[in-house]
């Protein structure tokens, strides 16, 4: 699971109101080339929450962890291709293999196995 | 990447080992598939560069074709576990790089119209009547730019009213009739292939023509 996909995801259990970002705890990152779209970055700028990519990126085991990333991006950051080479390694070349996803309102965890997060329900969740 | 050569590929992908008939779980061939994406993307530009998600995702087969086709992420959902494990391999063989989530799409999650293009072959409500509806309510929720998914023929009024009225689409358009062989891998099955006319449709999300 790529960063871009866990910005879109938020807690699908019924009646929680504060679901999103959910809090990205990995265990197991891996690495893998993509091509640089410096077009698609721009496109996807304004779709993605800062704050949660962010986030995610500092959280992730040491050895990937992403500490170059500011706090706070505008527009205007998407003229520097330094800044978009970051925001791409960040968003499509760290991929989380293992561990979980946590709901920031109610705690509930959802594991990320093989590189896949299981959000199915229970019965008494949906 | 050429329309043979696309279908050339899809046609190495492994597909359902033990299908679940609750689950109507039948690939789309190589040739239908291949024919989709090909046509999102060379008539409407949609895939090349966009974010796609594959509804039902099954094996694999659209997300993939997607992939070969430079869409810069894609995300497949599906419910059964089985399933998404070859839809990973799958992709792996092929050298190209999808996402899964395992997940019911009723349930589904997401934050606004984050995708751009939502590709899917949904269960045609055979065995649960009205799945193939939520696959589009959802679909239409969370995609910004274009939704292309098959249905059967026989439900193209309702389909198009659904889209419209409840599901609160700009555009409905069926871009072609195809014959869809489901093969004969369900004991209620008699004929060794049942024989049924789909339709490839094209919807298009309401923010679309405003923005435009
Ligand atoms: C007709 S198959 C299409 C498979 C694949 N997309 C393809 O084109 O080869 C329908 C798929 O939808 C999945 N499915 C059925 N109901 C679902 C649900 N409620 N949520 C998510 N996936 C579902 C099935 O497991 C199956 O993989």
């Amino acid at each position: 699971m790529r960063l871009l996909t866990h910005n879109m995801l938020a807690c699908n259990v019924k009646g929680v109101v504060n679901g999103y970002p959910l809090r990205l705890e990995a265990e197991v990152v891996a690495e893998r080339p993509a091509d640089f779209n410096a077009d698609f970055l721009r496109h996807i700028f304004a779709r993605i929450d800062w704050k949660a990519f962010v986030g995610a990126a500092r959280s992730l085991p040491e050895e990937h962890a992403v500490a170059d990333l500011p706090e706070d991006a505008e527009p205007s950051m998407l003229a520097s291709e330094d800044f978009l080479r970051r925001f791409h390694h960040a968003l499509l070349e760290l991929h989380v293999e293992k561990g979980a996803l946590v709901c920031p309102e109610t705690g509930r965890r959802f594991a990320i196995d093989k590189g896949i997060p299981n959000m199915l329900l229970n019965e008494d969740e949906v | 990447m050429k329309l043979k050569q696309l279908e050339g590929l899809l046609g190495e992908l492994q597909q359902f080992s033990a299908p679940k008939v609750e689950l109507e779980q039948y690939p789309t061939g190589p040739h239908i598939a291949s024919r989709l994406i090909h046509t999102a993307e060379n008539t409407f530009g949609d895939i090349t560069g966009k974010i796609v998600a594959d509804f039902g995702c099954g094996c694999g087969t659209l997300g993939i074709a997607s992939a070969l086709l430079d869409a810069e992420h894609v995300v497949g959902v599906d419910v059964d576990p089985g399933s998404l494990e070859i839809a990973s391999e799958n992709a792996e063989q092929l050298e190209v790089s999808i996402d899964l989530v395992w997940c019911d799409i009723r349930n589904l999650s997401w934050k606004g119209k984050c995708i751009d293009t939502v590709v899917m072959n949904p269960p045609f409500g055979t065995r649960r009547k009205g799945v193939d509806m939520e696959f589009l309510s959802m679909a239409l929720q969370v995609a910004s730019g274009a939704v292309y998914s098959l249905h059967k023929t026989s439900t193209r009024e309702h389909v198009k009213k659904a889209a419209l009225q409840s599901f609160n689409a700009a555009t409905a358009e069926v871009l072609c009739e195809l014959r869809f062989d489901v093969p004969q891998m369900y004991k209620f099955h008699k004929k060794k292939e049942v024989d049924v006319a789909v339709d490839l449709w094209r919807f298009l999300p309401q923010s679309v023509s405003r923005a435009c």
